[in-house]
């Protein structure tokens, strides 16, 4: 078997085992890398010999049995938008395209702690802002099924590596579907755990009360395993939770029988693609054969979550991005001799399109006189929507439905019309809203050989329900 | 659409959102602005009176912790990110005549 086939919790075992080296795992990644990454771009900076020093650093502690967990000398990947000591983190913008942070964000640490080899960061929209990664200042990915589509986004870069073999798993965030979206079109495992879950210190910010980083993985064994990993308390980022039970793989278990999964009708109605609907019921009965009381129910108020998102997320993004001005890092407007002017310049200069537009809708929403109209406004529906999802969940232990209305649309698509992208994100958006998790599992192909996925959604901190169902499914579905 | 976007908006915008824009970045600015809140408008459906505004979905209070230093003085690696240093400081353009 070729190395590049293993799941990331597979090399590890062939690892501890003594029948791969860290070295040779590291070595196979980087062929895939010089064989697919001109076409795809998956990747915006690569540390091959960091990687390789890594690996026999790694390699010692396997061999001194003082690392010995499932993850143990795994090829990773990390999205550019986390923070990584001594390796550029760009966030896919111009005005990051000098910054070499002088910390790693704690997601990155725990990983590394884990005994993971980083061996690059992965290219993404720019400051996560769009969904088809195509609004990177480093030039587009190319999905690895299809390089004439778009791998999905934020996080494309991430779920293309994983998908072409250029790296065994990798993290990703996910602010209104960032991890789902991509994972659903590239045809792998994604998950956005419960807010607060995974440590924020050192994510570069885009909406702070949305923000979660996640696993992209090839199958649900690893989803849970780096979920595992990287989950943590941390005194770092205040909106941290304290969580008891965080050994995922123990939900790798195939069984549902008794689960109740509620699907929203409101998630079947126009605009939905009918191969993915198709596949999406298929995968319903798949569970529901196994034992899962399936039926479907009205949500209610999902056609308000993208207004509500775009307002908060863009009101957050204006704040956020406050802090890139020119003068303590990044890049800098040359030849302006005043402050001010300096500042503005900067700005202009470093941030592209999508980005300007977000901050310019965001500083407009929290102006005085709009304040209560628009920002306030949308805190409220938010109440209301995450309150439409409590009465849900005392219904039934998960919702179930599609990731993304369609497969992966062609390059050069969906920028030219906004709202029509943002509409791409009905099915993901409204579980960032109400702090939830959701899980995107590969559920088929469409015609053109498109991955489609499908999303479980979980009640807060219900990740283990979300990951049983995964895992069930994914061994009972056909063709396994 | 039902949100004109007037030149002294997007001014104000452009101040707030310390941005200095082209006038063909204004002009669309303009038009995606309207069309964003054309579209956020929507939310004027939904009756929210006597909603409390949720800006946090779980009851986190704020969270204190003991202020001790844990980092070491890494000076040195900041100010080399920096566009501009001088004496282990940041150097900016000037800012007062």
């Amino acid at each position: 078997m070729n190395i590049l086939d293993y799941t990331a919790v597979q090399l590890s075992e062939k690892i501890k085992q003594g029948e791969v080296k860290v070295a040779e795992a590291v070595e196979a990644v980087f062929e895939q890398i010089d064989k697919t990454e001109e076409s795809l771009n998956c990747y915006v900076t690569l540390e091959k010999e960091k990687a390789f020093r890594q690996a026999a650093a790694i390699q010692e502690k396997i061999d001194r049995k003082e690392l010995t967990g499932p993850l143990a000398g795994v090829p990773f990947a990390v999205k550019d938008n986390m923070c990584t000591k001594g390796t550029l983190t760009t966030c896919s913008s111009k005005i990051l395209s000098n910054f070499v942070p002088t910390f790693s964000a704690e997601a990155v640490l725990r990983l590394e702690a884990a005994g993971a080899v980083i061996i690059g960061k992965t290219n993404m929209d720019e400051f996560a802002m769009g969904s088809t990664t195509e609004t990177s200042y480093y030039g587009v990915t190319r999905n690895p099924k299809n390089p004439e589509h778009v791998p999905g986004g934020s996080s494309g870069g991430s779920a293309a590596a994983v998908a072409a073999k250029e790296c065994f798993a990798a993290l990703g965030s996910d602010t209104g579907g960032s991890i789902r979206q991509p994972a659903s079109y590239c045809g792998v495992v994604g998950l956005k755990p419960t807010y607060g879950t995974v440590s924020r210190y050192g994510l570069i910010a885009y909406g702070s009360s949305l923000d979660q980083i996640g696993p992209l993985t090839k199958d649900v064994a690893d989803c849970a395993a780096v979920l595992t990993a990287i989950a943590s308390h941390d005194l770092k980022d205040s909106t941290s939770m304290e969580r008891e039970d965080t050994d995922f793989t123990a939900a790798l278990v195939a069984d549902v029988k008794g689960m109740r999964i509620g699907i929203p009708r409101d998630y079947f109605g126009e605009g939905l693609d009918p191969q993915v609907k198709d596949a999406v019921l298929k995968a319903a009965d798949v569970l529901k054969s196994q034992g899962a009381l399936v039926e479907e129910f009205d949500l209610s108020l999902v056609e308000y979550a993208i207004p509500t998102y775009y307002t908060i997320a863009a009101a957050e993004a204006s704040s956020n991005l406050e802090r890139f001005d020119g003068v303590k890092y990044g890049y800098r407007a040359k030849g302006v001799e005043d402050l001010h002017p300096m500042y503005k310049r900067t700005r202009s200069e470093g941030f592209g399109p999508e980005v300007k537009r977000r901050i310019m809708l965001g500083s407009f929403v929290l102006s005085s006189g709009y304040y209560d109209a628009y920002y306030l406004k949308a805190l409220k529906v938010k109440a209301l929507i995450k309150r439409a999802f409590d009465d849900a969940f005392t219904k039934y232990d998960m919702i179930l439905g599609p990731v993304a209305p369609t497969t992966a649309p062609k390059l050069g698509e969906s920028l030219s019309d906004p709202i029509k992208m943002y509409l791409g994100d009905i099915y993901t958006i409204s579980i960032n809203l109400a702090g939830l998790p959701g899980i995107s599992v590969p559920c088929g192909e469409d015609k053109n050989g498109l991955p489609i996925g499908l999303q479980l959604i979980g009640d807060s901190f219900q990740e283990k329900k979300l990951i049983r169902a995964a895992y069930t499914y994914e061994q009972c579905k056909e063709g396994k | 659409m039902a949100n004109m976007i007037d030149d002294a908006t997007i001014e104000y915008v452009g101040i707030l959102a310390k941005l200095a824009l082209s006038d063909e970045e204004k002009e669309q600015a303009k038009k995606d602005m309207g069309s964003m809140l054309d579209y956020i408008d929507k939310l004027g459906e939904l009756d929210t009176s006597g909603v409390e505004p949720m800006s946090h979905v779980f009851p986190v209070q704020n969270v204190f912790r003991e202020d001790v230093v844990t980092n070491k003085d890494d000076s040195e690696n900041i100010l080399a990110n920096a566009p501009g240093s001088k004496d282990s400081m940041f150097k900016v353009p000037r800012t007062v005549e």
